[in-house]
């Protein structure tokens, strides 16, 4: 693209086509003031403090709505424009309650830093501000509050609410002075469509929104911003943690536009869900189990006793009798040490972490089909997409900045297929929503195919230049129809064809898909039968068209990549290979075991069985998080000891011997690696609790009792370490990541890193084409049993709740359990909007509200997992993926009834 | 809030039938129609309407608040407008003004307790020569005096 010149202020500069005056003049460094401008948001010209004169043309000009033209002669600080400035701020500054001294956004507003540029007076009108105090749509809201007497008027909160975030829940209300924020009919705040995002709050160029948490307890000029990355889902946000060193304390979350991945924008987690940093639940200092109660201890004794029983266990009974339980909360270094404890020290492959509980399908099934089980393209690339074939997916509330691109592509003309049996957001705004019964994605996936073929809507050069198995593949699928699908799936056929064209002939077409896919007995195979899918229509390997899994934690791309996984070590290199071993074996100074290892849901069983003694569990809480719950604990119950390296008192926590104080996020050093596989730096920000350490110094330090002496400085030495031994990570370092993350593979120091995978050549060569027969989940609807349970996740609460729920914004929105009901259903089994319902499964029963609605197709009914008292994941059926031992919490025969 | 004390649906969806489909471009004439229908902008109504058209709530409120033809509270059964432009203003219609809102004991904007009158201030009726002028719903009252205001207003049932 050729640049256009211009000039700004008498020098020359090269700016973009299509740029706008005000965003060149920016990108060179000449600070033009705006109030109503965002980077991200449509120009509006609003605020008249960014008019600029043009040489040649009369009157000044605004510059973030004027587009950069060749020869354009631009001064951003003539007399003229000084003075119109000046008058403009005196203006504002007579609708503006002056109240710098008491105000949080001291040193970080923009109308008190032009003001003081362009020495506008205060007092040149009268002032006219709003009275201060009077009621409005946040009063009373724990999250945020607008005050109208500091409000310019900008629009922006109202535009980034509409535009960005599309929950339009802000407007302008009345006119001229009497103009303010508004809500609908002034609905307090929750009641409105805001999702509690507080985008509106960055996006405030004085203090006219902010936190309310935060009053008080810092100007913007006494915090210091520390650049992390967010401890919620896989999307990996930058993020700044605005710190008070003189409190040791988060005192608000911000971010900027323009970083990577998410440009500045923040979901409700990411914003409000940091309290939890500060909790006075926080573990302090070691616990020992002495009967039925615990006792603090020292480290030293703790750290001894650890040491002790797990050498003991492992000498005694082998390597199949401990186990580990890594974190995918926890840094890439702290997985690798994990892994490295549990085989230098433990000398077992017992090895897991959470992905067994939601992505190890994604893991495996992709491996099989590709070569390599991740993201195959980059969320900057989602906003090109021509097709989004969204399935079993909840983006906006699951993975809301990755819904926001989604969102993104949708305003750029976009179409969207969304296969859920729920009304999302996403499925709302569909071309097409195919609402299908829970667990028959696979026999909806072959219908697909079968019609593709059959239409000749696939891409046979594709096929024959980079697939293989294609003739088998294709004789499997003759059995399924459109006609027997739209019978088995619940849904009209008409659907499934225009479905199966509008894939096919997406230029490019794109696959999205999270725990609606992986979480059943099915769910490697489901997994397979979208690669398939994508391999059939050629719709792989290219920029913005691919398979791509939604990671749902932090780092559980990063887990698994660092070999925290019972077959392969750090880079997915198997542990079966002979020569991979000896590799390892030399780095790390012992032989690699050779024991099978398993997963997380097995080490439950093995508990159960005897088999396994010592779990090591840290940053997990499988007594939650596993299905059937009741079954868990009681398995755990019967282990001879159980260590938990954890933050909060967990419900697994609760059953151990000794529990040693963690530290989270804000409270150290390292990387996490996000679903787009980008390694990304997380930051120290403020100090842990009490006796509370980083994880990497406990994994050491327990590595060092058990026999197997470890030591680091800081986690940039096991990153490095890692980085030797790891192929796509070897071109990483902390210095190449400071700015911005790298995407894997990055074999070299010198490698860009690798936008989307699968170029020209898969991972494994050639794409497998796999035969994927459809099978109905564990169990199905019965007379006793008539309705199909599946759980998930919500907008505003993450997993176990345990982080999320100590949020009071948060918890003030969404503070208790409930469950989705098709509104035919519930007049039928008698319930009304916010019954209390009482849920039964074969394996258990809670108390939850009762939403009635036609958000969940009839015959299902829809829960999250997220409250403790009132657990769903009782209900769950401990039904396993066959491949994977992954649950299938999708589905499951329950009944409802009013309580 | 429930249904039940909701005003009838009925003109609402008539409403929205005649103008489908009803984008945003239409936000304005649907409110008029609403507003024809109601006699004002029942908040009930209009968050039924945004419901089943899809519309942004926050953005129909905007519109509906930064207009004056607009009126989200019911209006009186008759509508007393003050001119306020140039000409009545030098002819004292600031002094007519101030005599209506003390004889109704309403301010600009509002309407009487027992919904009778509702007080606009429009900034010219177009009838200069009558200066300063009021209008009480479709009649035309010149040459008003802050002592002739009772009498005018006192004719109306």
């Amino acid at each position: 693209m050729t640049t256009i010149k211009l000039t700004l202020n008498g020098r020359e500069v090269e700016a973009q086509p299509g740029q706008t005056i005000l965003q060149a003049a920016l990108d060179h460094n000449i600070d033009i003031p705006h109030l109503c401008h965002d980077p991200r948001l449509v120009p509006t010209g609003a605020c008249r403090l960014c008019l600029v004169e043009i040489k040649g043309q009369s009157g000044l000009h605004t510059s973030c709505t004027r587009l950069v033209e060749p020869g354009l002669a631009v001064e951003t600080e003539s007399p003229a424009v000084r003075a119109s400035r000046k008058n403009t701020l005196e203006l504002l500054l007579s609708e503006h309650r002056v109240a710098c001294t008491t105000c949080d956004a001291d040193g970080g507003c923009l109308l008190q830093d032009y003001a003081y540029r362009y020495q506008a007076a205060e007092s040149r009108f009268p002032n006219v501000a709003t009275p201060e105090g009077r009621p409005n749509y946040t009063s009373g809201n724990k999250g945020l509050e607008y005050d109208p007497s500091k409000c310019v008027r900008c629009h922006r909160c109202v535009r980034i609410c509409a535009e960005v975030v599309c929950a339009e829940a802000l407007t302008m209300k009345q006119r001229a002075l009497k103009s303010e924020v508004a809500t609908a009919f002034d609905l307090p705040l929750n009641d409105s469509t805001c999702e509690l995002c507080g985008q509106c709050i960055d996006a405030c160029p004085t203090g006219a929104l902010v936190a309310r948490a935060a009053k008080g307890l810092g100007r913007a000029k006494d915090l210091e911003k520390v650049r992390t990355t967010c401890t919620y889902c896989g999307v990996g946000c930058q993020m700044d943690l605005n710190v008070n060193r003189k409190l040791n304390r988060i005192v608000r979350v911000t971010s900027e536009p323009g970083c990577i991945p998410n440009d500045g924008n923040l979901c409700v987690k990411g914003r409000f869900g940091f309290d939890f940093v500060t909790s006075p639940e926080r573990l302090t200092t070691p616990l020992i189990r002495e009967g039925d109660r615990l006792r603090e201890a020292s480290w030293d004794e703790a750290l001894a006793l650890v040491g002790r029983r797990l050498r003991e266990i492992r000498d005694t009974h082998g390597p199949d009798s401990l186990a580990f339980l890594s974190s995918c909360r926890c840094t890439n270094e702290e997985n690798y040490l994990a892994q490295k404890v549990a085989r230098c020290a433990g000398g077992t492959n017992n090895i897991d972490q959470c992905a067994t509980t939601c992505h190890a399908p994604s893991v495996a099934g992709l491996a099989a089909v590709f070569g390599s089980g991740a993201m195959t393209n980059s969320i900057g690339e989602i906003k090109n997409i021509q097709t989004l074939f969204v399935i079993g997916c909840n983006a906006t509330e699951a993975h809301p900045i990755v819904g926001l691109e989604m969102k993104k592509a949708l305003r750029r003309g976009a179409k969207l297929i969304v296969v859920d049996p729920r009304k999302t957001w996403l499925a709302q705004h569909a071309d097409l929503h195919i609402q299908h019964r829970p667990g028959t994605d696979n026999f909806l996936i072959n219908a697909m195919m079968n019609y593709i073929i059959e239409n000749n809507l696939h891409d046979p050069a594709f096929i024959a230049d980079r697939c293989e198995q294609f003739d088998a593949y294709r004789e499997n699928l003759k059995e399924y129809s459109i006609d027997r699908a739209a019978e088995v799936c619940g849904i009209s056929p008409d659907l499934i064809r225009r479905a199966a064209e509008m894939y096919a002939k997406g230029t490019p077409s794109s696959i999205f898909y999270t725990l609606g896919i992986t979480e059943h007995t099915c769910g490697t195979e489901n997994v397979q039968n979208l690669g398939n899918l994508a391999m059939l229509c050629g719709q792989i390997g290219k920029e913005s068209s691919g398979v791509n899994p939604l990671r749902g934690q932090n780092n559980v791309q990063g887990g698994c990549d660092m070999g925290a996984i019972h077959s392969v070590l750090p880079g997915y290199q198997k542990v079966a290979d002979e020569a991979v071993r000896k590799k390892f074996a030399q780095a790390w100074g012992v032989e690699i075991p050779t024991n099978k290892g398993g997963r997380v849901t097995d080490f439950i069983e093995q508990a159960d069985s005897g088999l396994l003694r010592a779990f090591y569990c840290f940053g997990e809480d499988p007594a939650m998080s596993e299905p059937n719950q009741d079954h868990v604990v009681a398995c755990l119950k019967k282990l001879e000891f159980l260590v938990c390296q954890e933050i909060f008192m967990s419900e697994t926590a609760k059953l151990a011997h000794v529990i040693l104080p963690s530290t989270c996020f804000a409270e150290k050093d390292g990387t996490f690696s996000n679903t787009e596989r980008r390694v990304q730096r997380v930051r120290k920000a403020v100090d842990p609790p009490g006796l509370a350490r980083p994880d990497w110094q406990i994994l050491c330090q327990v590595a060092t009792a058990m026999g197997y002496p470890l030591h680091y400085n800081h986690p940039g030495e096991i990153f490095d370490e890692m980085a030797a031994l790891t192929p796509s990570y070897a071109g990483i370092s902390y210095a190449r990541i400071d700015q911005v993350g790298l995407q894997w593979p990055c074999p070299a120091k010198d490698h860009p890193g690798t936008r989307y995978l699968h170029e020209g050549r898969f991972t494994r060569g050639r794409g497998l084409f796999h035969v994927i027969k459809f099978r109905p989940p564990a169990e199905n609807p019965d007379r006793d049993y008539p309705l199909i349970l599946s759980t998930g996740r919500t907008l505003y609460h993450y997993n176990i709740g345990n982080m999320t729920r100590k949020s009071g914004a948060i918890d003030q929105k969404e503070p208790a359990n409930f469950v989705e009901i098709n509104s035919a259903d519930a007049a039928k089994f008698g319930l009304a909007a916010d019954d209390n319902a009482r849920i039964t499964t074969r394996r258990g029963s809670i108390v939850a509200a009762a939403r009635v609605g036609e958000r969940v197709r009839q015959g299902t009914i829809w829960m999250p997992f997220h409250f403790v008292e009132s657990s769903t994941n009782l209900l769950t059926n401990d039904a396993f993926d066959n491949i994977t031992r992954t649950a299938e919490y999708k589905c499951c025969a329950a009944r409802i009834e009013k309580a | 809030m429930s249904v039940s004390t909701m005003a009838p649906l009925e003109p609402a969806l008539k409403v929205i039938a005649d103008l489908a489909p009803v984008t945003e471009g239409r936000i304005i004439p649907l409110l008029q129609k609403l507003q024809e229908a109601y006699g004002y902008l029942p908040r009930d109504v209009v968050l039924e309407v945004v419901r089943r058209t899809g519309l942004p709530a926050s953005r129909v409120f905007g519109v509906a608040t930064f207009y004056s033809q607009f009126r989200l509270t019911p209006g009186g059964r008759h509508t007393v407008r003050c001119c306020r432009g140039t000409a009545c203003h030098v002819r004292g219609s600031k002094a007519v003004l101030s005599a209506v809102k003390s004889h109704l004991a309403i301010d600009d904007g509002e309407t009487t307790p027992d919904l009778k009158f509702s007080l606009e201030t429009v900034a010219c009726l177009g009838t200069c020569f009558l200066a300063p002028v009021i209008m009480v719903d479709n009649d035309y009252f010149g040459s008003m005096t802050p002592g002739g205001i009772k009498k005018v207003l006192d004719a109306y049932q």
